[in-house]
């Protein structure tokens, strides 16, 4: 921050005021509207620190109007924005040349790279990791999995949202300089590979497809089954039996191989990779993502009733 | 099953944090294992709540409001299903068809979400009056007005569900047969690839298709779980930006101070 001569009265931001502004920030959705998008919530955030910097009511005034102006970006990456538009006001209020254009400005030129990259790294990366995990312990009876999601996910905002805020007033206007260079891109592609990496083993681990129809009925050999003619009586040939199984033994000398199973052979899950890529495709053809929903809920329900599924 | 007067306020409240996340999206109680979870112990259904949050919460991995694609909304599917889950008294037999309901439900919460932003103009424009005026109370009352408005929005439909009664609610259960909640629970299982595919369409280049195929080949192994994964494909990440910023032309030799200290990125280099 520039040393200016303005040593007799400089008003300066409290680190009570970025609390502040942090806490008001999780709010900056709220009144999200067609019009200017998060301005309200923008301006809200922004009220500790403005307060502060003006005191006569022409300044607040002017304060106020000039960030109710149009406003949005990826929510958590609104913290870095506000980090630099608290020292570039800080600095207006104390004399320096800053006008309102300059901090449109910064606000519209961060803005869209931001969100470019709070979608692929939270809603695409974080989000469906942490989900999949809480949610497969939750779908098992365990209530870790919605306590871990609550207490992973707001750990890593509320400290993203803190960190980033206090870096963008530290580093003021310069930051733009640092995040329009590699490093922005190279964290956006690193998010990028690792949902993508990510999103291959959910479709394969989570996408249910199964096929009923039994396509054979192979007789195995001698040995491969339990012989349950064959076992000592008693408590002896249920631990036989368990032996057996143990070994890999099947339970019945036929063995049943439906559809699905033969799939598996070839490619376990090929049968939800196509069906995630037919999605992909209906997507991209503008189909609407509920009425897909609501298609493959009418497929599941007939293909059952059909005895394919 | 019928729910005590201080149920229902819990429940009524949880809908009400619900529909404000549904546009804060900061806390996550709108997510389905946050949102059902809650309802769930706020009502004595702990275990079939949790399972139907968590199956809703593989559907709703994907759902995210970004570029034209428009989501579903979560909020109100997992309020009301949980809320419809509790009332039939099923139990976790009832998860299937309580998801089966929820979808029709997030598509009118679009419709909720569109009236309630639009609504929000008219907040903006009252926030402009005191900007005029250099009023910074009446911004924060505005602003507190608009998100409680946002919580109304799930809060009122859910306090509807609730009113319309257990018996109600059951009765319409009962009339959906055996085939009927199997197939729906069949189609529960394929409708988790639409969220998948909605965020792949996002993200995916020529470049990162390889990772896909990698995860999906890597997830047939039972042995790795999650977290495991989770950790290779970090690993994979950093390995790949290591590599193409090394091999990104001569002039980059030694660039970046992140390059130093890298054992495996300077083994990499030396073959």
């Amino acid at each position: 921050m520039a040393d200016n001569a303005n040593n007799t009265k400089r008003v300066a931001i409290t680190k009570g005021d970025r609390i502040k502004v942090w806490w008001r920030s999780t709010f900056i959705q709220g009144s999200w509207n067609y019009e200017r998008m998060q301005n309200g919530g923008w301006a809200f955030s922004l009220v500790p620190v403005l307060k502060r910097l003006y005191t006569t009511k022409e300044d607040r005034a002017a304060a106020l109007k000039r960030h109710l102006e149009f406003f949005n970006t990826h929510p958590y990456l609104a913290s870095p924005i506000l980090g630099v538009t608290m020292a570039l006001e800080e600095e207006r209020a104390n004399g320096a040349p800053i006008d309102d254009v300059a901090i449109q400005g910064v606000k519209v030129g961060m803005m869209g790279p931001l969100a470019g990259i709070g979608d692929p790294v939270f809603w695409f990366t974080v989000k469906p990791i942490i989900g999949a995990l809480a949610a497969s312990m939750a779908i098992a009876g365990n209530i870790m999995g919605p306590i871990i999601y609550f207490l992973a996910w707001n750990a890593i905002r509320m400290a993203f949202m803190w960190y980033t805020q206090e870096f963008g007033y530290k580093a003021g206007s310069k930051i733009t300089d640092d995040l329009s260079g590699g490093l922005l891109q190279e964290i956006t592609k690193g998010a990028t590979i690792l949902g993508m990496f990510i999103l291959g083993a959910l479709v394969n681990r989570w996408v249910s497809v199964k096929f009923t129809p039994i396509v054979a009925t192979v007789p195995q050999s001698k040995g491969a089954y339990i012989d349950w003619a064959h076992l000592p009586s008693g408590a002896a040939g249920i631990r036989t039996a368990l032996e057996q199984q143990a070994q890999g033994r099947t339970l019945s000398a036929d063995k049943v191989m439906t559809l699905q199973d033969n799939l598996d052979t070839l490619i376990p899950g090929l049968a939800a990779l196509l069906l995630t890529l037919f999605c992909m495709w209906l997507l991209k053809k503008k189909v609407s993502p509920i009425i897909i929903i609501l298609g493959l809920f009418v497929v599941g329900v007939v293909l059952h009733v059909l005895h394919l599924m | 099953m019928q729910l005590n007067f201080l149920q229902i306020v819990l429940v009524v409240g949880v809908s009400f944090l619900a529909g404000m996340e549904g546009i804060l999206d900061e806390f996550h109680f709108h997510q389905p294992i946050i949102a059902c979870t809650l309802i769930g112990l706020a009502t004595g259904n702990l275990l079939p709540c949790l399972i139907l949050g968590g199956k809703l919460e593989m559907i709703a991995l994907g759902w995210a409001n970004i570029g034209a694609a428009v989501a579903p909304d979560a909020a109100l599917a997992s309020v009301a299903s949980a809320i419809i889950l509790v009332l039939g008294g099923q139990g976790t037999a009832g998860v299937n068809s309580a998801i089966a309901i929820a979808i029709p439900l997030a598509v009118a919460g679009l419709l909720l979400t569109t009236v309630v932003r639009t609504l929000a103009t008219a907040i903006v424009h009252l926030m402009d009056r005191s900007a005029e005026e250099g009023n910074f109370r009446m911004i924060d009352i505005w602003q507190i007005v608009a998100i409680i408005m946002q919580g109304l929005r799930i809060a009122i439909p859910g306090a509807m569900i609730l009113a319309v009664g257990a018996d109600r609610v059951r009765a319409l259960l009962a009339l959906m047969p055996q085939w009927l909640t199997d197939g729906l629970g069949i189609g529960g299982g394929m409708v988790v690839a639409v969220g998948y595919a909605m965020v792949i369409n996002m993200m995916a280049t020529r470049e990162v298709w390889p990772f896909f195929a990698i995860g999906f080949v890597l997830a047939t192994v039972k042995e790795i779980t999650l977290i495991g994964l989770g950790a290779i494909g970090i690993s994979l990440a950093l390995i790949y930006l290591a590599l193409s910023k090394q091999g990104g032309g001569a002039s980059s030799n030694g660039g970046g101070a992140s390059n130093t200290g890298d054992p495996v990125g300077d083994i990499i280099d030396n073959y």
